[in-house]
């Protein structure tokens, strides 16, 4: 097998619960999927946005371990660190996320891995927040890139 | 800049009856009678969310006879819209790089583990 097959992310804003739930699904068993959450070097090839250089000072994917990585571009360089509560094997990843340049924000995230057989998996990851200024501002930042790009649409939306 | 304008529009966004009323303003504009009717909450308390949609710049309200009815501001939502998206593109970036690493692992998932039948 040569050719990719891309599905559809999903987004869903939780009305309820300041939370993000993103559903996709994959070419592959859960197996795998979970090994590419695992394993840093793997980690490292889809993790990272592109056009930012990603260093993954540790990732330590067990229950109680923990990680930390860098985005690195030319305006500067963006930490990431949080702990790992729960990994089960090719079934689900419960860990804390905080972007240090908001050192007050921590998300809870869980991902699960369903397996949908035919070496197929769908993921659903879920981002619970403590407020929703505190999930809105995060989807709205971006989280990662493309703040700038964001000011540039939302001063052609106030030029109108 | 962008942090002053949207700030407000997400704390308006905070509340489930301020969501429920930008809800049903997406259907068409509204009298505060109109909107009052749908929640277990006085006619005053609705007042004050259409007031706080208001100020955020999410809602507007012109006179029309004796009444003003609430009016959304479509371009706001626009941008949550733009922004939400911009999300969903980057997480979808994301997952196609996933892909193709999924795509350069072997066939087999687990070497540890003969399948069914296998010789020891």
């Amino acid at each position: 097998m040569t050719s990719v097959t891309h599905h559809e992310t999903e987004i869903a804003l939780e009305p309820d619960v300041p939370a993000v739930r993103i559903t996709r699904e994959f070419d592959a068993p859960p197996e795998q999927v979970f090994r590419a959450h695992v394993e840093p070097d793997l980690v490292a090839r889809w993790l990272g946005p592109r056009g930012l250089e990603m260093t993954i000072h540790h990732h330590d994917c067990r229950t109680g371990g923990s990680y930390r990585y860098t985005h690195a571009d030319a305006d500067g360089e963006y930490h990431f660190y949080g702990s790992f509560h729960e990994v089960r094997p090719s079934e689900r990843i419960v860990q804390t996320f905080t972007y240090e340049g908001f050192p007050d924000g921590v998300s809870l995230d869980t991902l699960t891995l369903e397996d949908l057989g035919d070496g197929r998996t769908r993921l659903v990851g879920i981002s619970l927040f403590y407020s929703f200024e505190g999930r809105d501002a995060m989807v709205a930042s971006g989280m990662e890139v493309g703040i700038r790009e964001g000011y540039e649409r939302l001063d052609e939306l106030l030029a109108d | 800049m962008a942090a002053d304008v949207l700030s407000p529009v997400f704390a308006a966004m905070a509340d489930p009856i301020r969501r429920d009323i930008v809800a049903r303003l997406t259907v068409s504009d509204a009298t505060l009678t109109a909107l009052a009717d749908r929640y277990d909450v006085s006619v005053q308390a609705v007042a004050k969310h259409l007031k706080v949609l208001e100020v955020a710049g999410v809602v507007s309200r012109r006179q029309e006879g004796r009444e003003r009815p609430a009016h959304l501001e479509a371009e706001v939502f626009d941008l949550m819209t733009v922004w939400i998206e911009r999300y969903r593109r980057q997480a979808e970036a994301r997952y196609r790089r996933l892909d193709e690493v999924l795509a350069s692992l072997p066939d087999d998932p687990d070497p540890g583990t003969p399948p069914p039948g296998a010789a020891p």
